[in-house]
């Protein structure tokens, strides 16, 4: 099951323009700020809008959109299942009977629907809440129903807007989590849709960076934000995220290297550093900072006023120094530094 | 079909404009002879008057305005039982003209008339065919028909007694379709084809024009219907009220009112 | 001072409580000049009854038939992109602004034996509809259907919109995505505009004694009887009316509560 994808759709002044590839099993977050074109691009995936020009295959030979060819599936036809910003339960039904709206419209009996509907919310963590109304639920519970809806028919592309943006940071650190687990065990094709970073960085395989309608930069995760092409794509993904398990105001990276944090930690997170938080030095640095690590820079770009330099060593991590500084320290690729980062300046996120 | 737009339209136009006043003013209006009464009278008069009177005396009220310059005269043409409610309520009326004796009775017995009313005009019924009378309706025994859509008048309202006299009289138990509120809306279905006949008064057949054919019929005789006219107790204007039940009285206004199909009393 | 906890500012107040009075007082008038003695009587007449029984069944099948065209109507108008839409919601209105007289004429040009369609029905299935209970039905429906459109129309256009999207994206076609998502969203709009259709056919009268005439027993309905009896008798006049006050007042506090109440509720 994958994606291939190559639409042009015309919003009001945005002209939308992208071509996107998805593998089985692979996620791919589409990035950028509101009014990029990014939901645009997952209605016209959906079937919802369709597009001016352009092909839309799953699997290689399932054509929901051809232009060329006078062909679009409607949205009801397609094998998808959506998540949308708010959950979008149907207020007027059981949780259960919104987890079984897909399957009693593809014809499968009540019985057997409620059973799969059940299981599902089982999965996500909802086991007892089948009878609920929406409005009886939190939103974190509600995104966990709206998945199981999205999923409980095993559709071939799965396509997220925003899942996570209208929760609360707290919530947001659990769905997003466990997110990331089903859409581990998830056999399809994923678009997600998000203007966050960090969601993007913890849920993705591969990001696409759209601005204005366009695709700015595609890549992994850590490609992108190692090598922003744009001014706009450094300012927008600059996220070093590293994987670790905590314990107490430490976490143990995946990769070698321990990382003193703010706040007591357990189990499996994510550690984010921005660039702007990362300070270089030739000397190790004395006195407060207590993440101090050795590194060497291997490149540097200019953007504006900083330069985004990429280090490598124990930790990998990203740093924006001013014009002015990198002058100062005489560096360039190669060079050795310290790279020091204080723990109140570490983000940790569940994994 | 496109014959029958404008009468539609005009039916359609009547309907809705109903109370909003007779056609304008009369060509070439006669001298009037309400001499008499101690001067001419000035300021508004103001006349209840049943509906069927509508076109007589519109004409009239111009005919008094002419002779009587300073003199306007105003006219509220409805149903007699609304008018005579409207009066009981104190509606500042100057003269009351009522299709039956029924209506004049609620005025006189709240006392607001000013002495004894005066029948000055009655109406027979006539059955209306539309144009051609295409059912064939020969007499009032063919109310009694089932195949035919027939309209009567209600009983609640004078065209309606009216009507079950000269039944009763005849001997016909009629099986009408409609009991109708009142004339005109019986009128209306006959014009617009939608019944075989209807029992109606003759001024209304008189002034309906050609849509509409009048028989007449000998037991019409049993359902005379009389006009009562009256000045008001507490008219406004009673100079121009008495002026004007004498001008209806006339042999002007006599005229006028057999012009119209109306009977002399 | 603790009545500002009541929460409605005095701009508010006065003119709403005038709202009351103006719309209120005239009932309290008919009540107090209801003759109570001779009540039963007026009551017990057989006519009054058989009044009562058709201007409810004409006013209940009138609003049946309003749900079954209408609603429909209003997700035309309402979701559908069709060219003159603004047309046909204006065309849709005008039996708001006929007068129903001229509404009964209107229904006479077209379902009546002479009319563009009624001469089509007599002719082929010697069917005439003028005179009928169904022509009461007919004209009731003509000039309550109106409001049914309208408050479901606005209740579609409220509604969000995105949830169909949703329903398509979990395979459910246009139908099925109005029967199963969009009806039931917008069911609370539907109970408010049926209500307000059965009110309105309830209270019928020009477009019912034009198109349908008036007979008791197949077509004289409650506001017939209620202006005939005026002809001859206000006081019955007064009662009928106050019956077919009670009769709806009734009706539509035991639907708002079991009905609207529960809706408002979920």
């Amino acid at each position: 099951m994958s994606l291939d994808a190559s639409v042009a759709v015309r919003r009001g002044p945005l002209d939308v323009q992208l071509d996107l590839a998805v593998a089985d099993g692979e996620v791919l977050a589409v990035l950028g700020p509101n009014g990029a074109g990014k939901s645009t691009l997952l209605r016209v995936l959906a079937g919802l809008l369709p597009p001016e020009d352009g092909r839309v295959v799953v699997d290689g030979t399932e054509v929901w959109d051809d232009v060329g060819q006078g062909r679009h599936l409607p949205a009801h036809e397609r094998r998808l299942g959506m998540v949308f910003q708010d959950g979008l339960l149907f207020p007027h039904l059981s949780v259960a009977d919104n987890v079984a709206f897909g399957l009693r419209s593809r014809g499968v009996p009540r019985t057997p629907a409620r059973t799969a509907a059940l299981g599902w919310l089982d999965r996500v963590g909802l086991a007892g809440l089948g009878d609920r109304r929406p409005g009886q639920l939190s939103g974190g519970q509600a995104q966990r129903a709206a998945l199981a809806r999205a999923l409980v028919g095993d559709p071939a592309l799965l396509l997220l807007d925003e899942p996570l943006s209208a929760l609360d940071a707290r919530t947001r650190l659990t769905v997003r989590a466990e997110l990331r687990r089903h859409l581990a065990d998830f056999g399809g094709s994923t678009v997600l849709v998000t203007h966050d970073p960090v969601d993007a960085m913890a849920l993705a395989d591969r990001v696409v960076v759209v601005e204005e309608g366009r695709i700015a930069q595609a890549g992994t995760p850590a490609d992108v934000s190692r090598h922003p092409r744009t001014d706009y794509v450094a300012r927008l993904v600059g996220l070093a995220l590293l994987p670790g398990t905590g314990a107490g105001t430490t976490v143990r990276l995946d990769g070698g290297g321990a990382v003193a944090v703010a706040e007591e930690t357990v189990g499996p997170v994510f550690i984010a550093v921005r660039p702007e938080s990362v300070a270089l030095y030739l000397d190790p640095p004395h006195g407060s900072p207590r993440n101090v690590w050795p590194a060497r820079l291997v490149s540097a770009t200019p953007h504006g006023s900083t330069v985004r330099c990429e280090l490598d060593g124990e930790v990998q991590l990203i740093a924006d120094v001013t014009a002015a500084a990198f002058a100062e320290l005489g560096l360039a690729p190669g060079s050795a530094v310290w790279a020091a980062v204080k723990a109140s300046e570490v983000a940790v996120y569940a994994r | 079909m496109p014959r029958r737009a404008p009468l539609v339209l005009s039916v359609a136009a009547a309907l809705v404009l109903t109370a909003c006043g007779g056609p304008a003013d009369e060509a070439g209006g006669a001298a009037g002879t309400t001499s008499g009464t101690g001067g001419h009278p000035t300021g508004t008069l103001t006349v209840f008057a049943a509906a069927s009177l509508t076109d007589v005396f519109t004409d009239l009220g111009d005919r008094l305005e002419e002779d009587n310059p300073g003199l306007d005269v105003q006219f509220s043409f409805a149903g007699s039982a609304a008018l005579a409610t409207q009066i009981t309520q104190g509606a500042p009326a100057d003269v009351f003209a009522s299709a039956n004796q029924a209506q004049m009775t609620v005025v006189t017995d709240a006392g607001l008339a000013d002495g004894d009313p005066v029948v000055f005009t009655s109406n027979v019924l006539q059955i209306a065919v539309p144009a051609g009378n295409p059912a064939g309706v020969t007499g009032l025994a063919d109310f009694a028909r089932e195949d035919l859509a027939l309209a009567v008048c209600a009983p609640e309202v004078p065209c309606g007694a009216a009507a079950e006299d000269v039944f009763a009289a005849a001997g016909v138990t009629p099986r009408p379709d409609t009991l109708e509120e009142d004339v005109r809306a019986a009128l209306t279905k006959v014009e617009l084809g939608e019944v075989d006949a209807a029992l109606v008064y003759t001024t209304d057949v008189t002034a309906a024009g050609h849509a509409v054919e009048g028989l007449d019929f000998p037991e019409a005789e049993d359902g005379v219907n009389d006009y009562p006219i009256a000045p008001l107790a507490d008219a406004p204007n009673p100079a121009a009220a008495a002026a004007f039940v004498e001008l209806v009285r006339s042999e002007e206004g006599q005229e006028a009112l057999a012009d119209a199909g109306f009977r002399a009393p | 001072m603790s009545r500002r906890e009541a929460g409605v500012p005095v701009p508010l107040m006065v003119p709403a409580a005038l709202a009351v009075a103006f719309l209120v007082l005239p009932l309290i008038g008919l009540v107090v000049r209801t003759p109570w003695a001779d009540l039963p009587d007026h009551l017990t007449q057989p006519a009054v009854g058989v009044a009562l029984r058709l201007s409810l069944v004409s006013a209940t099948a009138a609003t049946a038939l309003s749900l079954l065209l209408g609603v429909p109507l209003a997700w035309v108008l309402a979701r559908s992109r069709i060219r003159g839409r603004a047309v046909l919601r204006a065309l849709v209105t005008v039996p708001l602004v006929l007068p129903p007289v001229v509404g009964g004429v209107a229904l006479f040009l077209v379902l009546g034996r002479q009319g563009l369609v009624g001469r089509w029905l007599d002719e082929t299935f010697g069917l005439t509809i003028p005179f009928t209970t169904t022509a009461v039905v007919i004209a009731e429906t003509f000039v309550a259907m109106p409001f049914l459109v309208i408050s479901v129309e606005g209740a579609l256009r409220a509604a969000d919109a995105r949830f169909e999207d949703v329903a398509a994206t979990l395979g459910a076609g246009r139908w099925s995505t109005f029967r199963r998502v969009t009806l039931p969203l917008v069911a609370p709009g539907i109970a408010a505009g049926a209500v307000l259709c059965w009110a309105r056919a309830l209270g019928e009268f020009g477009a019912t004694i034009t198109f349908a005439g008036n007979f008791p027993g197949t077509t004289q309905t409650m506001p017939l009887a209620v202006y005939l009896a005026l002809q001859r008798d206000p006081e019955a006049a007064i009662v009928l009316s106050l019956v077919l006050l009670a009769v709806s007042l009734a009706t539509l506090l035991l639907l708002r509560d079991r009905w609207l109440g529960r809706s408002v509720a979920t």
